[in-house]
């Protein structure tokens, strides 16, 4: 009972750089268990200079603290590394109605990465207009996990959240 | 004036000591709630002096790399150079950690390690050292180093270590970003005008001298078998995938000696071009100025 209390204030806890998503839907969130008389949260960050896993640790303290946990720890989990494919049905919608496009599937792969010289990038369809036909115009955007796309139907740029 | 009167202060305050006054500038150890011991077998000196190795490259690089931003030829390079550096910087601060907690006898944190250590304490290959002239060289020296610290990194994601393991997991899919987006800019300018090809051409033979290093073996990683990658090993993949981007771009490799070593001698040793005291005057002073200072 106090153990689903406690991960519900810590689910709710928004991303700093996608406040309409919390750290739950991003899958950031990876447990919330009870050592003792201690609430500890372990999160995962997405990529290795993300900088605002650390904002992240003190909202979860500071909730957890509020909600009347007097103890709390965060602690970092490194492995396995934060996959796109760990955000939930609930954190695409999210995206989607933010005007952001979802990620497809990680490849997930273990031996040498390929290079892609071309790109031969998964088709992204437009979050606002739906249209299929985008064009990718930067592979990074205003953080480390988004890519800037432009429909070529409605005009309109948007961002992507890149698969890794 | 009392310290209430301090925005700062009445910002941290409100939030409680733990938060800062701005986004993103109070710092904790990356690898907090990790579990850092050394495996059984594996000595702890080495390791940590191989992390300082691979964090010096990136924190050098990184910062190589800031001294671009604003000056970049558009917006979308500004923000995936900006996107690379952020990347390189936090390799750079997981690696440094790492270091400090497997060697209790550096007697050093993070912070310690990254504004408190001299030029000849850097582990650094010189690749990384050296500003770039311009955008074409920026890409050349970026293809190079992401291209080599990929391969690299493939690997080490079977290191012996698991939280080097772990940290190298989460860069491969970065550094494979970092590769592609250069290489295409390699491919772009090479594959361009009479202009664009000859400042690539320029930019490739201005970093060549500074490959051979890469590949050069340390011996802190021959006595780290299974824990470090061996540098010697990725120099056939990484010759190819150079090989397959410069013949898109219609670039030959270009005829350049290796710098030569002092004494035998390079960046893994601590010996450096003179490049590197004008990264670290920038990177450590505000740090040396004020050093009990909090951020």
């Amino acid at each position: 009972m106090v153990t689903a209390t406690a991960r519900e204030v810590a689910a709710a806890t928004p991303d700093p750089e996608l406040p309409p998503l919390t750290i739950a839907d991003l899958g950031i969130l990876r447990s919330v268990e009870h050592e003792g008389d201690t609430v500890v949260a372990t999160i995962t960050p997405t990529y290795s200079g993300c900088p605002a896993i650390r904002e992240i640790g003190v909202d979860l303290r500071r909730r957890l603290a509020a909600a009347g946990f007097g103890r709390v720890e965060v602690r970092t989990r490194l492995a396995p590394p934060w996959s796109s494919d760990w955000i939930t049905a609930e954190g695409r919608r999210k995206l989607a109605e933010a005007g952001i496009a979802a990620p497809h599937a990680a490849s997930g792969q273990s031996g040498p990465v390929p290079l892609t010289l071309l790109p031969a990038r998964p088709q992204v369809a437009c979050p606002l207009c739906g249209s299929p036909r985008t064009t990718r115009t930067a592979d990074f955007g205003a953080t480390a996990c988004k890519a800037l796309y432009r429909c070529d139907e409605c005009r309109e740029p948007f961002e992507y959240v890149k698969e890794i | 004036m009392t310290s209430d009167d301090n925005p700062y202060d009445l910002l941290a305050e409100e939030h409680g000591e733990d938060q800062r006054w701005a986004f993103g500038t109070g710092f904790t150890d990356p690898l907090a709630g990790v579990d850092t011991a050394v495996p059984a077998g594996v000595d702890a000196a080495d390791l940590a002096a191989y992390c300082l190795m691979l964090a010096d490259d990136a924190l050098i690089y990184s910062h190589r790399l800031q001294q671009w931003m604003t000056r970049l030829p558009e917006l979308e390079e500004e923000t995936a150079v900006a996107n690379i550096a952020l990347d390189l910087l936090g390799q750079a601060r997981l690696l440094l950690a790492r270091a400090a907690a497997a060697d209790p006898s550096l007697g050093a944190d993070e912070d310690r390690l990254a504004f408190f250590r001299d030029e000849p304490q850097f582990r650094n290959v010189r690749l990384v050292e050296r500003a770039d002239a311009d955008f074409a060289e920026l890409v050349s020296r970026m293809f190079v180093f992401a291209t080599w610290r990929l391969a690299l990194f493939e690997r080490l994601r079977a290191s012996a270590d698991p939280v080097l393991a772990a940290i190298a997991a989460r860069a491969v899919s970065e550094l494979a970003y970092h590769r592609d987006y250069a290489a295409q800019w390699v491919v772009r300018l090479g594959d361009g005008t009479d202009v664009s090809r000859d400042r690539v051409r320029h930019g490739l033979a201005a970093v060549w001298p500074l490959t051979d290093e890469l590949f050069t073996r340390h011996p802190v990683e021959e006595s780290l078998a299974g824990v470090a990658a061996d540098p010697a090993a990725v120099r056939s993949e990484t010759d190819l995938v150079i090989d397959t981007v410069l013949s898109t771009a219609g670039l030959e490799r270009p005829d350049a000696a290796p710098l030569g070593q002092v004494s035998g001698h390079t960046g893994r040793d601590g010996v450096h071009t003179e490049d590197l005291g004008y990264v670290l005057a920038e990177l450590q002073s505000v740090a040396r100025a004020h050093p009990d200072a909090t951020w």
